[in-house]
């Protein structure tokens, strides 16, 4: 009687599935296209090349103003330009404005929802997602409608006013981005137990929010932060039409009058968000007890 | 002198009412725990006490004062939690400052109380370390010291001990014991862990459906339970089924053998006693009259103690002896005899 191998162990008569079958003498090397493996990666080269190639040709074109060679000449037109220095430092200034109103927004909101109503976590949901459903110039009609120089609240009839008005929008643009990260941060918490252990030791809610819960929320709240920074800086509806002069604009304006530059100015924006998601990754490295945590 | 007092507490959440009319005076010093299985209520209750919870009814007093609609932050309580809760982001010389620099204490005062806490808790080394680089009960030594440090009135812990491994809650609680009586600080403990409860406390308030069944010193718990409930919750227990003969001087019958127990039965042809494994002696013994016949189920080798399980008539009863060396345990099927004193049979009603 013969007893048959059936373990694990048991050496495979035939080429394993997926292997590359090895290259014998007057046997020529042909990929297994039936493997699931080559697929893959056939589709993430693929996938690399429909990203990259867009760019990579973008940036070859920036780098072509000067005939006949390469050189950064498109570049330096663009920082050079007072324009770009105006409208980016507005853009900026306007992105940090709105970061500061979303947090204020969004962290007590995301903490006492959490703490207090969950229930009311669905609706609060569904209301930061509206802005990825509702068009930016739907929004900023609507405020033009209700805030023009003959309205009840006249904030169009001033820079100031305008600004205020931009902010909002901007921040309206970036709310279901701060939100989702806001939130993600605090599901990672027990804010619970925590505002009763701050509250037991005699805290108050101030407290409770600026020690306890924004620091632990910290690298949430900065990756929100930083991906309305990218938005703001980008953004052309609102600005354009609310007649502000922001980046987005400009760069439209660029686009419509220049070759080269607008190619620079499109690397330019690229490499700014590509800096904001670098940026959330140190962040999430310095943060000192994460640091520890990961050792 | 009554220094916490809790009166006719009651809470519902919606149509469901979670604590009934519960009282409870608690002396300055005095370490009380709330005893139950879960939902019985005792965790509502405390953190009612806490000012987490809105009593429906009653009045909670700390020293005299009416606390019971002040905000937790204002009660000069502290409060240990089952999960440990230190802030992840503090340090626990951090952890433990926090609830001083609240309090608006100093730096220099600050860093010396902190440093107090730390001897206190066997932990003056670990001031730098983050809470997720301490152990379980490090963590909740931590805790303690958290709670500890801005001196409050009264001290919290809710099931501090549940999280950790046997060996450690054993000598954790023996630590805050230690810790509660140095500090002759007010304390209330909820556990669902009978041995913890008794063990540790000057008294323990059993609880079940909301209510506290009784409140008592461990050994009366023990003892002389007041109801069917806390007999049969704390501790093992045996129960024998009895015929009633003369329920006005307590006479009974159990097997063939007559019984005059010391207190008056209720009304009715049988009647259930019960008596603790350790009121029950294999073989006969001096002071336990009622021996019955009984045939060994079971036997538990557990080292220093052996249970052993018996059936005698209908019921079975477990008793534990001591391992004696020179004598081997019993064997299942073995016919023995069994003594216990009818003055240790309690008799369940309800």
């Amino acid at each position: 009687m013969t007893v048959q191998d059936l373990s694990p162990r048991a050496p495979v008569a035939g080429p394993v599935p997926g292997s590359l079958p090895a290259p014998g003498p007057g046997r020529r090397f042909r990929p297994n296209l039936a493997s699931p493996k080559v697929w893959s990666w056939i589709a993430f080269v693929l996938g690399l090349l429909y990203f990259f190639l867009p760019l990579i040709g973008m940036f070859e074109f920036s780098l072509r103003a000067r005939r006949g060679e390469y050189s950064f000449d498109a570049y330096r037109n663009v920082l050079s330009d007072p324009q770009f220095v105006a409208t980016f430092s507005y853009s900026v200034v306007m992105a940090l404005c709105t970061i500061v109103l979303g947090v204020l927004i969004v962290a007590p909101t995301a903490f006492w929802v959490r703490l207090k109503l969950p229930w009311l976590r669905p609706y609060v949901e569904f209301v930061t997602l509206l802005p990825l459903v509702i068009p930016p110039i739907v929004i900023v009609f609507g405020y033009i409608r209700l805030y023009n120089t003959s309205s009840w609240l006249p904030m169009t009839g001033t820079a100031m006013g305008t600004n205020i008005l931009l902010m909002f929008g901007y921040a309206t643009l970036s709310l279901p981005y701060m939100y989702r990260a806001v939130d993600t941060g605090l599901r990672t918490i027990d804010v619970g137990t925590l505002t009763e252990a701050a509250q037991s030791l005699g805290a108050g809610w101030g407290t409770i929010l600026g020690r306890i819960i924004l620091p632990n929320v910290l690298v949430s709240i900065l990756s929100g932060a930083f991906l309305t920074f990218a938005i703001v800086i980008g953004e052309y509806v609102l600005a354009a039409l609310l007649n502000r002069p922001a980046f987005g604009p400009y760069m439209v304006w660029m686009g419509g009058n220049r070759a080269y530059e607008p190619a620079a100015l499109a690397v330019i924006a690229f490499t700014i968000t590509w800096a904001c998601m670098g940026l959330i990754q140190l962040a999430t490295r310095l943060s000192k007890h994460n640091r520890v945590e990961r050792r | 002198m009554t220094f916490l007092t809790i009166e006719h507490l009651e809470k519902s959440f919606g149509p469901t009412r979670v604590v009934k009319d519960f009282s409870l005076s608690v002396e300055k010093g005095e370490f009380v725990s709330f005893l139950g299985p879960s939902g019985c209520g005792k965790t509502t209750v405390l953190r009612m006490v806490a000012g987490f919870e809105t009593p429906t009814s009653g009045t909670i007093r700390i020293d005299g004062k009416d606390v019971t609609h002040l905000r937790p932050n204002q009660r000069s309580i502290g409060m240990v939690f089952q999960a440990y809760a230190l802030f992840p982001n503090l340090t626990v010389a951090e952890n433990v400052a926090f609830g001083l620099k609240v309090k608006g204490v100093g730096g220099e005062e600050r860093a010396r109380r902190v440093q107090e806490m730390l001897q206190m808790i066997g932990l003056p080394d670990l001031g730098a370390r983050y809470p997720f680089q301490l152990s379980g009960g490090q963590q909740q030594r931590v805790a303690l010291a958290r709670a500890l440090a801005p001196r409050p009135q009264v001290l919290l812990l809710d099931e501090p001990l549940s999280a950790l491994d046997a060996k450690i809650r054993v000598s954790l609680r023996a630590q805050i014991r230690e810790i509660q009586r140095d500090l002759g600080i007010t304390t209330i403990f909820v556990t669902h862990d009978q041995e913890e409860a008794l063990s540790i406390s000057d008294r323990v308030a059993v609880m079940y459906g909301g209510i506290a069944e009784q409140i008592g010193r461990p050994f009366e718990i023990y003892n002389r339970p007041a109801t069917r409930f806390v007999a049969e919750f704390v501790g093992q227990l045996n129960r024998i089924e009895a015929a009633v003969l003369d329920p006005n001087a307590g006479r009974v019958r159990i097997g063939h053998q007559e019984v005059a127990l010391s207190r008056p039965l209720p009304a009715g042809e049988r009647v259930t006693l019960a008596c603790r494994p350790e009121a029950v002696s294999l073989g006969a013994a001096p002071g336990r009259d009622l021996i019955l016949p009984a045939e060994i189920t079971e036997v538990d080798f557990l080292g220093a103690v052996i249970r052993v399980k018996a059936k005698a008539g209908l019921s079975t009863l477990s008793l534990d002896t001591f391992n004696r060396p020179d004598q081997p345990p019993p064997q299942p099927g073995d016919r023995v005899q069994v003594s216990l004193a009818p003055a240790d049979l309690l008799v369940l009603e309800g």
